[in-house]
Parts: structure tokens; C-alpha cells; sequence
């Protein structure tokens, strides 16, 4: 569903992401693994538009997205989380999320000016779908709570309820379980399960291999900004080059 | 806030011309109303937003000449005129907008800084238009329709409250709104914005045309107050007194504006004798309270009611989630 | 002829107190990203410090000058301890604002104890040298000589020394820097003391020839974050190319088209600029 095609970065005379070309499949769990500074990241920033690619294509469902800025691209359906996630602390975690459904609505200024039928039915929407998202991350409890108050692990799930609450087809996921314990990370592997049980896409960028090799249908490897790999965990596991990078690198696999 | 307090607030502000000792008290008190007007402009930019609008005041400026101009020299009834201020600005708002918003963080405010002085060289300077250091004078006042004389300090408290009440009502509305929520969003991180789908051009335009709106408002109100203004209205201490009304009150909350904005003038108003003085209390002030309590007062109220609610609910895994809580927060300090 | 060279000494001398007053904006901001909005209340404060020794303590000029340099240096130093080091973390809103408090506070001081009357300062430099018709007055010259000197002299200090290898490093890579032990808070005080005394310097050199007042920092502060933004910011020879620049254009505009709008051609030319290129004309190393 998610089609990337040559796609290039160059930044100055470095290329940061150079002619990778790939193809996500629709409900599949797809992991982007890669020593550090590999470009896993600018990936995600050309995919969600962030970034303007320098040369290549990206093609969601058929539809060339590649140009797109970023909040057209998250309207087609593109749901992304970041490495860190500024949330508005002294608002509660249903609160954070209510925005999250923005962009499916169509309220203004003179909406807010007469309170419309529209901008209750919207509003509506949006603290339903927000409810909706927390329940889904299994945070329900929390909702009437401040973000400032919620441990590191619940404030990533509220990241990803955000995502969720977009109504994406495709969630890139940036680095999800950094900085959380095992039995943390095997319980956000069971989020994504459930992600992709319910008809979503899932993309992450991770470092922690475990997790990974259970999780993942299809890994793809990054390095230097070039694509040196991609498979089952099997595959990958065994693939020499792989290994190579890895350990020429330097990279700590159990981050 | 509770409607209890509101309630009370308002009918305060409606009794008390009868409680105030002379008509001069209700002059202050309405002057200072106006003044929260143009903060709550400010609140939706800067607060809402996120942006330093450093022009603020040569919006007020802009209102209050337009105004100014339009019912002094071309003859125009009051009301007519506040419509005209209202559009200028607003027109205004989205040329400077359309430019500024393009820029990030430091230029803006830097941006803006120039903007509002090259506001005030050409109010000063641009004789035929502006009348330049002399100033206009014989400003219509707002036309009573036979009802009301609005040359009347009293009536005229009244009308200013009115407006007021409007205008708070509305930043209300708007802030539980979808669309204040799209300005906050855009407040904590542009990309994170985006990548809700949030138009950041088209939503930063509209907060600041907003903005300069009700700057132009509160500053045709002034001129229909004052009924004599000059180059000086444009002057960047206004933006700079505006900013620390804001702050003292709480950036981004709903009663921040009113409270810092009255508070800080009544207060200037009791200690005349140090008027001279006043900036070198107000410098340290906003410097204090940007290091210690950049929630100002309303924002630190809000704070503390929280954390008693809080403390009175039953007991969780505190803890390490406090901890990593207070790490993520002093890393991600985004409530400005 | 002679006018048109003229318009060039006036050119030159307003762009080396430009370039001057906006090189220590720009080693602060380049090195530390702080838009100090308090600048120009630092060099008011220079201005009068000099009035100060020279009028009141009936000083020499020169001596009036450095000592005027050592005191913004050390308010310089403080400004940045006591202010912009507690909000380093804070949003960049907040530095902002903190600056605009200082700017308040130093404004309201020095009115308070010379009142907000405009003052007359004169140098040693009155006699006025004439080249065939052309009429330099001697004041001007410093100006020039000066700046320039003084240019060269920080880019010996920042290239040639340690210490000054120790501000390029911070501004180049910050982090990198704190890596191998440089103390990051003696470069931020080293900066702002650099600022002030360049600020101080340069309000010296020109309040003979220009009058002394409390908002006599408004503009000039406005034309340096306007060169700063158009030579770069952090960038040395950028600061000084910015100024000429301003400098030329309000001399030549000022005469040539209009003497009263002359101060609206730095500003023009900066909302020029960044409408069709937000980010500035350098961005080297830009924020």
C-alpha cells in the first residue's frame, strides 16, 4: 500500500537517503532497523512529508504523494509519532487527543462565532474518536488525568492514540519502545498486533531486536542511507551483510 | 473557573461605577478595560499561538487612527468608523501575516519589532494622511441615537464592558473549540501539528488576524474614549506594557489578560508617586516571573488547582511515574 | 562631486557604528541563540556612561570610552548570568521576554538619574580636516579608523587565541564543545561581555556627533537585528558587510530621496528580504 520508489535525500553534498526503493504491504507489521545515522529517520520524515525528497517517488495506495506537504499527507491517511512528543501538559489526556481528529472536520471561525450544528456534531465526533483511541492503547483510565501526572510509558501511548485518532490507514512509528522495560515493550508489540488486526499498516523504526525479530512480517535494513537488506526476520537474521553492518558499525543491538 | 466567580466578576464590573469615589476611578477602570482588550488580541497570538507579536501595539495604533481619521477629518459616524478600524486591521493582519508567518520563531519576533516601529515612523511622518506629531483631534465619541451620551465617562464604562464581555465570551468559545485546539497544537511543535493534518499557514493567519482584530477594536474604542490621539499611541512601550499584563496574568489561559491587565493598572494608578519608577519595578517583574512563574497568575492558580485535586485522589504508582514526569516535563517545557 | 563623496563619509561612518553595534548582537546570537532585545539598552547605557566620566567626572575621551566598555562588559556579564542563563532551557519565548524586561529596567534607570532630556557630548576630535572641498570632520575618521581596528582586532582574538577558539567552537557545534571541556558558561559571559564593550565602544564614538538619550537604542537596535538577518547571524565579516550596507543606503536614501523617511530603508529592505526568503540571506549556520 505504501510504494516508495528511488526516493533520494540529499542534504548539501550527503546523501541521507539514497535510491532506496520499497514496498509496504497493506496489514503487514514492517520494521526499518539500521546502525544510528542510517537515515531511518529522514525516511520517515520524506514518507510523512516533512521533508521534500530530492529524487524518487512515493506512492500511497496508487496516489502519488511524493510532494505533498505534511498535513496533506497525513489527511490521505498517514499517522505518524515522534522520537519525543510534545503534549500540552497541564491538559488532561482526553483533552491532548480531542485535536487528533481535527482533520476530518471542516469547522471554522464562523462555526465557533454562531456554535453551529456542525461544530457540535464535529466536536462530538472528536471527543468520541479521542475516547475511542485511549480505550484502543488501553489507557481509558487515565483520561480525566493531566499528562503531567502519567508515567513515560502511558504518555507514548497516548502518542500513539493520538496517531490513531487520524483515522490512518498507515502508522509510522519512530523508535516506540525507547527508553521503556521488556515487559513494557512486549505489551506495545501486542498494541501493534492489535494495530494490524483491526485492518491497520504499521511502520516502525526500532533498535531493539527482539522485539523486532517476533514482531515484524518484513524487515527492510538501512544503512548509510542505503538499503542493504530486506526480508522475514529469518532472512535478515542470517543475511551476512546484515551482520556486517552491524558489527563494522558498532551498533548495540539490544538498545 | 467556576460560573459562581464569573457571575460575581461580572456583576462587580457592573455595580461598580456606583462604588467607585469619583468619575475619575471609572475612567481608569474603563481605560484598563480597553487595555484587556487588545491583551486578549494578544493572548490568541502569542499565547494560543505561541508567536511574539512584537506589532501588537501598532495594531492598537492602527485602530485607534483609523477610527481617528475617519470621523474627524472624513466626517464619518462612530459606528461606521469602528467598522472600518475592525476591517483595516484585520486587512492589515493578513498582509503582515501572510509575510511574517513564514518565519520562524526569532525573525518573527524580530519581524514584527520592525514592523511596529515602521507603524509609528509613518503614523509620525506621513503628514498629509496622519496629520504626523499634531495628532487628531475632535474624535467622535459613539453615537447614543438620542438614548445615550457616550461624552459621558459612565455610559461609556458601560459600553466598553460590554464589548469586553463579548470579547471574552468569544476567546472562550474559541479556546474549548476545535479550532483553539488547532492553536494549541501548533503551539506545542509545528511538525507535531502537521502531522495531525493541521494547515500551519492558514491556522497562524487566522490567529493572527484574530489578534489584530480585536487589537484594532480595543484601539478604536481608545480614540472614542480619548477623542484626541497622536503618534505616541503607536509607540512600542504599548506592546511592551501589553506583553507584561499578559504574562503577570497567565499567557494562554482565559482570565489571565483581565486580571494582569486591571490588576497591573490599578496598581500603577495607586502609586502615582513612583510613575516615574514604574519601569524599573516592571523590568525586574517580568524578568522574575518569566524565570519563576512564566504561568503568571492565573496559570499558577490553574497549577495549583490541579495538583490539590490531585493529592485528594486515590493514591497511584507515583512514584517513578512522578520522576520520569518531571524529566519529560522539564524537557519538554512547551507551556508557555 | 564633492556631495556624492560626501554621502560616502556619511556612508561609511554610519555603517562602521551599524556594523559595530550589530557585531556584538550577532557573536550573541550566532554562539548562544539569544536574540538579546536588551542590546540597545546596553549601548544607551555605554552612551551615557561616557556622558558620565567625561561630563561629570570631567574624564579624557579615551579613558571615558574604556571605562564605559569595562562597566557594559560587566552589565553584559550579569545580564547573562542572572537572566539568560536560568532560561537556556526554557522556551525561546521566554528569553525574549526576559530581554524586554532588562531593556524596561535599564531605560528607567538611566532616565532616572539624567532625566529623559536629550544631552550634547563632545570629543577631543573637533577639527574637521578638509580634502580639496571635501569636508571630513576629524570625529568621523575616528569612527572609521576605530571600527575597522577594532574588527580586525576580534578576528585576530577569535582565530589567533585560544579563548577565542573556544567561542568558534561553541558556536560551530555546542555540544561537541561541552564534549571536550569547554566551559560553556565562561563562553557565554567572554560573549556578552564582547557585546557590551563593542556596544559600549561604538555608542562612544558616535554620541559626539549624534545626541544622547535614554530611547536612543530603539532604533539602532532595530537596524542591527536587521543586519544581523542580512549578513548572517554568527557571522563576523556578515555583521560588518550588513552594516555598510544599512549605512550606505540610509546615507544615500536620506539625501538623495528623503531625509525623513530614511530610517524606514533598513526595514523596508528587511521585509524585503525575508518575504521572499524566510530564512534569511545566510544561512550558515543559521537557527
Amino acid at each position: 500500500m505504501l510504494k516508495v520508489e528511488r526516493l533520494t535525500k540529499m542534504f548539501g553534498g550527503l546523501a541521507a537517503v539514497n535510491d532506496v526503493s520499497v514496498e509496504f504491504e497493506t496489514g503487514k507489521i514492517n520494521a526499518i532497523i539500521g546502525p544510528n545515522g542510517a537515515g531511518k529517520s529522514t525516511f520517515f520524515n520524506l514518507i510523512s512529508g516533512l521533508h521534500q525528497p530530492t529524487s524518487g517517488r512515493i506512492l500511497l495506495d496508487g496516489v502519488d504523494v511524493t510532494h505533498l506537504p505534511s498535513d496533506k499527507v497525513a489527511m490521505l491517511g498517514v499517522g505518524r509519532t515522534f522520537q519525543t512528543t510534545n503534549l500540552f501538559e497541564q491538559a488532561t489526556v482526553l483533552d491532548n487527543l480531542i485535536v487528533g481528529h481535527r482533520l476530518r472536520t471542516r469547522s471554522g471561525l464562523w462555526d465557533v462565532l454562531i456554535n453551529s450544528k456542525r461544530l457540535q456534531r464535529e466536536e462530538k465526533a472528536a471527543r468520541d474518536k479521542a475516547q475511542e483511541a485511549l480505550e484502543f492503547v488501553e489507557l481509558g483510565h487515565v483520561a480525566g488525568q493531566f499528562i503531567a501526572d502519567i508515567t513515560q510509558e502511558e504518555r507514548k501511548r497516548v502518542a500513539f492514540a493520538l496517531a490513531l485518532a487520524t483515522d490512518p490507514k498507515i502508522v509510522l512509528l519512530d523508535e516506540p519502545a525507547a527508553g521503556v522495560n521488556p515487559e513494557e515493550t512486549a505489551s506495545f508489540a501486542r498494541l501493534m498486533r492489535k494495530m494490524v488486526d483491526k485492518g491497520l499498516t504499521v511502520c516502525l523504526i526500532e533498535h531493539k531486536m527482539d522485539m523486532i525479530m517476533n514482531l515484524a512480517d518484513k524487515i527492510m535494513v538501512l544503512d548509510h542511507g542505503e538499503k542493504i537488506a530486506e526480508g522475514t526476520p529469518e532472512e535478515i537474521r542470517n543475511n551476512p551483510v546484515v551482520i556486517e553492518a552491524y558489527l563494522g558499525g558498532g551498533e548495540d543491538a539490544a538498545a | 473557573m467556576k460560573p459562581g466567580a464569573k457571575l460575581a466578576m461580572l456583576a462587580f464590573a457592573l455595580v461598580f461605577p456606583f462604588l467607585a469615589s469619583n468619575e475619575y476611578q471609572v475612567y481608569v477602570m474603563a481605560s484598563a478595560f480597553v487595555w484587556a482588550i487588545a491583551v486578549y488580541g494578544l493572548n490568541i497570538i502569542t499565547g494560543y499561538c505561541g508567536q511574539l507579536n512584537l506589532a501588537h501595539g501598532g495594531f492598537f495604533a492602527i485602530g485607534a487612527y483609523t477610527l481617528g481619521l475617519l470621523t474627524a477629518d472624513a466626517g464619518w459616524g462612530f459606528w461606521p468608523a469602528l467598522l472600518g478600524a475592525l476591517l483595516m486591521t484585520a486587512v492589515l493582519g493578513f498582509l503582515v501575516g501572510i509575510v511574517s508567518l513564514r518565519l520562524k520563531e526569532h525573525y518573527f519576533a524580530i519581524f514584527t519589532l520592525c514592523v511596529g516601529f515602521i507603524i509609528y515612523l509613518l503614523i509620525d511622518k506621513w503628514e498629509e494622511l496622519t496629520h504626523g506629531a499634531i495628532g487628531v483631534r475632535d474624535i467622535a465619541a459613539p453615537y447614543g441615537f438620542g438614548l445615550v451620551d457616550f461624552t459621558d465617562t459612565t455610559p461609556f464604562y458601560y459600553l466598553v464592558l460590554a464589548f469586553l464581555v463579548f470579547a471574552i465570551w468569544f476567546m472562550g468559545r474559541l479556546s474549548r473549540s476545535l479550532l483553539g485546539r488547532t492553536f494549541i497544537a501548533i503551539r506545542n511543535g509545528d511538525e507535531l501539528a502537521q502531522s495531525l493534518g493541521i494547515n500551519l499557514m492558514r491556522n497562524k493567519l487566522l490567529a493572527f488576524v484574530l489578534s489584530t482584530t480585536y487589537a484594532g477594536l480595543a484601539g478604536a474604542l481608545y480614540a472614542g474614549m480619548v477623542r484626541i490621539i497622536g503618534p505616541e499611541e503607536a509607540n512600542i512601550n504599548h506592546t511592551f506594557d501589553m506583553i507584561t499584563y499578559l504574562l503577570v496574568g497567565g499567557i494562554g489561559t482565559l482570565t489571565g489578560p483581565l486580571l494582569g491587565t486591571v490588576g497591573i493598572v490599578w496598581i500603577t494608578q495607586s502609586l502615582q508617586f513612583l510613575e516615574e519608577y514604574r519601569m524599573i519595578i516592571f523590568g525586574p517583574l517580568l524578568v522574575l516571573l518569566v524565570i519563576f512563574a512564566p504561568r503568571g497568575i492565573s496559570g499558577s492558580f490553574l497549577s495549583w488547582m490541579h495538583h490539590k485535586a490531585q493529592s485528594l485522589a486515590p493514591g497511584k504508582k507515583q512514584a517513578q511515574s512522578k520522576v520520569t514526569a518531571a524529566k519529560q516535563a522539564g524537557e519538554a517545557e512547551n507551556n508557555a | 562631486m564633492t556631495l556624492f563623496l560626501q554621502q560616502i563619509m556619511n556612508g561609511l561612518t554610519l555603517g562602521s557604528i551599524y556594523g559595530l553595534v550589530a557585531l556584538g548582537l550577532t557573536l550573541v546570537y550566532g554562539i548562544l541563540h539569544i536574540p538579546n532585545f536588551a542590546h540597545g539598552a546596553l549601548y544607551m547605557v555605554g552612551a551615557f556612561m561616557s556622558y558620565f566620566f567625561m561630563v561629570d567626572l570631567g574624564v579624557h575621551y579615551w579613558i571615558a570610552m574604556a571605562g564605559s566598555a569595562a562597566v557594559v562588559a560587566i552589565l553584559a556579564i550579569l545580564c547573562e548570568r542572572l537572566v539568560f542563563h536560568p532560561l537556556r532551557n526554557s522556551p525561546p519565548i521566554h528569553d525574549k521576554i526576559a530581554a524586554i524586561g532588562v531593556l524596561l529596567f535599564l531605560e528607567a534607570v538611566v532616565q532616572m538619574f539624567w532625566g529623559a532630556d536629550f544631552r550634547r557630548m563632545s570629543s577631543p576630535f573637533t577639527g574637521i580636516m578638509n580634502f580639496d572641498g571635501l569636508i571630513i570632520p576629524e570625529q568621523r575618521l575616528l569612527i572609521i579608523a576605530s571600527a575597522f581596528a577594532l574588527v580586525v582586532a576580534l578576528q585576530l582574538f577569535l582565530r589567533k587565541t585560544m579563548t577565542g577558539a573556544t567561542i568558534i567552537a561553541m558556536a560551530q557545534n555546542r555540544e561537541g564543545a561541552f564534549l571536550v571541556g569547554i566551559d560553556s558558561n565562561r563562553v557565554a559571559m567572554m560573549t556578552f561581555a564582547i557585546s557590551g564593550g563593542l556596544a559600549a565602544v561604538a555608542a562612544t564614538l558616535y554620541a559626539p556627533i549624534n545626541l544622547v538619550y535614554p530611547a536612543m537604542g530603539h532604533l539602532v537596535i532595530m537596524k542591527a537585528f536587521v543586519i544581523i538577518i542580512l549578513g548572517g547571524m554568527g557571522s563576523v565579516p556578515g555583521a560588518i558587510a550588513g552594516g555598510m550596507i544599512i549605512g550606505f543606503a540610509e546615507a544615500f536614501g536620506g539625501f538623495y530621496i528623503s531625509s525623513a523617511y530614511k530610517d524606514i530603508i533598513a526595514f523596508g529592505l528587511l521585509v524585503l528580504i525575508l518575504s521572499l526568503r524566510p530564512q534569511g540571506l545566510f544561512t550558515k549556520g543559521a537557527h
